[in-house]
């Protein structure tokens, strides 16, 4: 987003990050631009609540430099930071009843209490935590803890906005009504959510940017839909979604040969011959009548998953996985049809599928 | 069939105890209680009486009695002054250094109680170290000895660890995540401290507090020993109604006073804390 000329807030600059010798961070560089909902994806320990701990001023970056609306940042400390956190455990103020929790950050800036109490009144309308004022949070469940977190962090309104996989312990319903929530929020707000988050579909349904991550490193940035219909690489497809994986060849531009035939496809820019991994998502394959068919298959297995039914089909020593509404009967014969533009060719880069 | 067996053994097993409190509590407590209400007759029998109770409101006890409390409230103000600072230190050391320091803390305990008082009495004595120390630099000799500041250098030492054991246990619990919860959210060092760390170890203050002003108040060797007899405590005026002057009647109500002042005390200290909900550290 930043690239198209929105505000840049934060900028990572080659930021490494070390803990007793062990590295985290990689030279990672990233842009965040104003009013951004960004996502950190990727599996535990890949690094995303490492950034998520250097924004916030936990942890100064070993080297490189974080700047924020063009300032170097490294060494503010965290109360000068006008960033809010809403912390992967919540880490609520167990001392305090849930109004004074969110009037924490109020009471610290010494505003007169009749703004304190405007403010987290009105905080506790938008999570939908009115009249929980004089509760204890120790007699709140996951999700309206969670809520009160989210609150004693944005009624201090912040320019950023942190959250470390929140919805991570509760409920699916309860996590895609907050997923709802949380996006609603950010857009009426206009505040930077900076999310992290190891849940794929979370960061496809709430994001305008989606960063995938690996190992301390950076590997795709994009759209949602950027990052899922042309993943970089095979651990990106694998991370993002289902996906069949094949083992294929470029013999020039606009053509792959895979599954031992030669298709037209749209990728460019491989050198002559290169051997490519090929991903076909399986809702993009069709089931058709065997003569029809750019393949043959028999179908090994059907499993209904509410939705859609995914099916295994075996075809000349392959398998793939199809995800249709409608179902098949084990042992059929069928053909599988796909479009040019399903096809995603992608580089190997040494990444095994 | 063996769940009921066993449960009998467990009830068998609760009778030695329960034997052993009712002879050394309950027997000698309904003991002290009868002599503080009666008092002998010229016949050789007892009355009741309350005249023992009346005897403690003459200004004489009356003094000792607040002599008491105040020195036991400035014995337990310097041990949460010294002991608060040391106890976070020693929440902030590596794990190493802090089972060292715990066992340095500890270690004293393992000496009598009576060797380590009178080790003061060498410390601070006209020929003690302190003095000899003294004269080296140049100073006239002090009398350290035999003073209200000697009793209370006593009482903090001998009750200092009984205040920094359980701020510490409170300090140690308090989450690294609310701390930075409390920094994310504008708080500096001081506001962190103000409004985190402190009130998060006010169960810690409340033990510690009950667990050093209980004896200070009712001690009568620190006194004996470091005080020479000269500022008499409530512990010292039973220690002598018992051991000396042989009026049990009077010693048995001035324990029995002194129970009911500590446990009034206490009860108004836990009250004070009423509304926070702690599950842990209270004595109560």
């Amino acid at each position: 987003m930043s690239a198209n000329g929105k505000d840049l807030i934060i900028r990572l600059d080659k930021v490494c990050m070390a803990y007793g010798g062990h590295q985290v961070l990689f030279d990672v560089s990233l842009d965040v631009g104003k009013r951004e909902f960004l996502t950190i994806l990727g599996p535990s320990g890949c690094g995303k609540t490492t950034i998520l701990r250097l924004l916030g001023g936990f942890e100064t970056p070993t080297s490189g430099e974080i700047y924020f609306e063009g300032q170097p940042f490294s060494s503010v400390p965290p109360y000068k930071r006008p960033i809010n956190t809403v912390f992967q455990k919540y880490s609520l103020f167990s001392h305090l009843n849930v109004f004074e929790n969110i009037a924490f950050g109020l009471r610290i800036r010494k505003q007169p209490e009749g703004v304190i109490k405007e403010k987290v009144i009105r905080m506790l309308k938008l999570v939908n935590l009115k009249g929980y004022e004089k509760r204890s949070v120790h007699s709140l469940s996951g999700g309206q803890q969670q809520r009160v977190a989210i609150a004693r962090a944005l009624v201090n309104e912040p320019k950023v906005l942190l959250l470390d996989e929140p919805l991570g312990a509760l409920d699916l319903y309860l996590r895609k009504e907050m997923q709802l929530e949380l996006k609603n929020m950010q857009t009426s707000l206009g505040i930077t959510f900076i999310y992290v988050t190891h849940d794929q579909e979370e960061a496809l349904t709430m994001s305008d940017t989606v960063v995938v991550m690996n190992q301390g490193r950076i590997l795709q940035k994009g759209t949602p839909e950027e990052i899922y219909n042309e993943p970089k690489n095979v651990f990106i497809s694998r991370f993002i979604g289902e996906s069949n994986i094949f083992e294929g060849i470029m013999p020039q531009d606009g053509e792959v040969v895979f599954c031992g035939k030669k298709f037209p496809c749209v990728d460019k820019g491989f050198s002559r011959d290169e051997p490519v991994y090929v991903l076909i998502r399986p809702e993009d394959v069709q089931t058709v009548e065997p003569h029809s068919g750019l393949l043959k298959g028999k179908v090994q297995s059907v499993v209904f998953k509410g939705v859609h039914y995914e099916m295994i089909v075996r075809e000349n020593g392959h398998q793939w996985m199809i995800h249709s509404t409608k179902s098949l009967k084990v042992g059929e014969e069928i053909g599988l049809y796909f479009t040019t533009e399903d096809i995603h060719v992608m580089k190997r880069n040494g990444a095994e599928p | 069939m063996k769940t009921v067996a066993s449960r009998e053994t467990r009830n068998l097993l609760q009778y030695p105890y329960l034997l052993w409190i009712s002879l050394f509590i309950v027997v000698p407590l309904v003991l002290v209680l009868w002599y503080s209400f009666t008092t002998p007759t010229p016949t050789g029998s007892y009355e009741f009486s309350i005249s023992n109770y009346r005897r403690f409101f003459e200004p004489v006890y009356l003094r000792v009695m607040s002599r008491s409390i105040l020195l036991a409230i400035e014995a337990t103000l310097i041990c949460l002054a010294l002991g608060y600072p040391a106890a976070m230190i020693m929440v902030r050391l590596g794990s190493k250094w802090r089972n060292t320091v715990l066992l340095l803390l500890v270690l004293p305990m393992w000496i009598n109680f009576l060797l380590r008082t009178y080790s003061w009495m060498a410390l601070l004595g006209r020929q003690g170290v302190l003095n000899q120390f003294l004269q080296w630099m140049g100073l006239p000799p002090q009398y350290l000895l035999y003073s209200r500041g000697a009793v209370l250098i006593g009482m903090v030492y001998n009750f200092l660890p009984f205040m920094i054991l359980p701020l510490y246990t409170s300090l140690s619990k308090i989450g690294k995540e609310q701390i930075e919860a409390a920094e994310d959210l504008g708080a500096n060092r001081f506001d962190v401290f103000r409004r985190v760390i402190f009130p998060l170890s006010l169960p810690g203050i409340l033990t510690g507090t009950t667990m050093v002003f209980m004896p200070a108040v009712s001690t009568f060797v620190i006194s004996a020993l470091l005080g020479g007899g000269q500022d008499m405590l409530i512990g010292n005026l039973i220690e002598q109604q018992f051991l000396s002057t042989g009026d049990w009647h009077f010693g048995s109500a001035l324990s029995i006073l002194m129970m009911v002042i500590i446990l009034i005390s206490m009860a108004f200290v836990s009250l004070t804390d009423k509304g926070k909900t702690f599950e842990e550290g209270n004595l109560w």
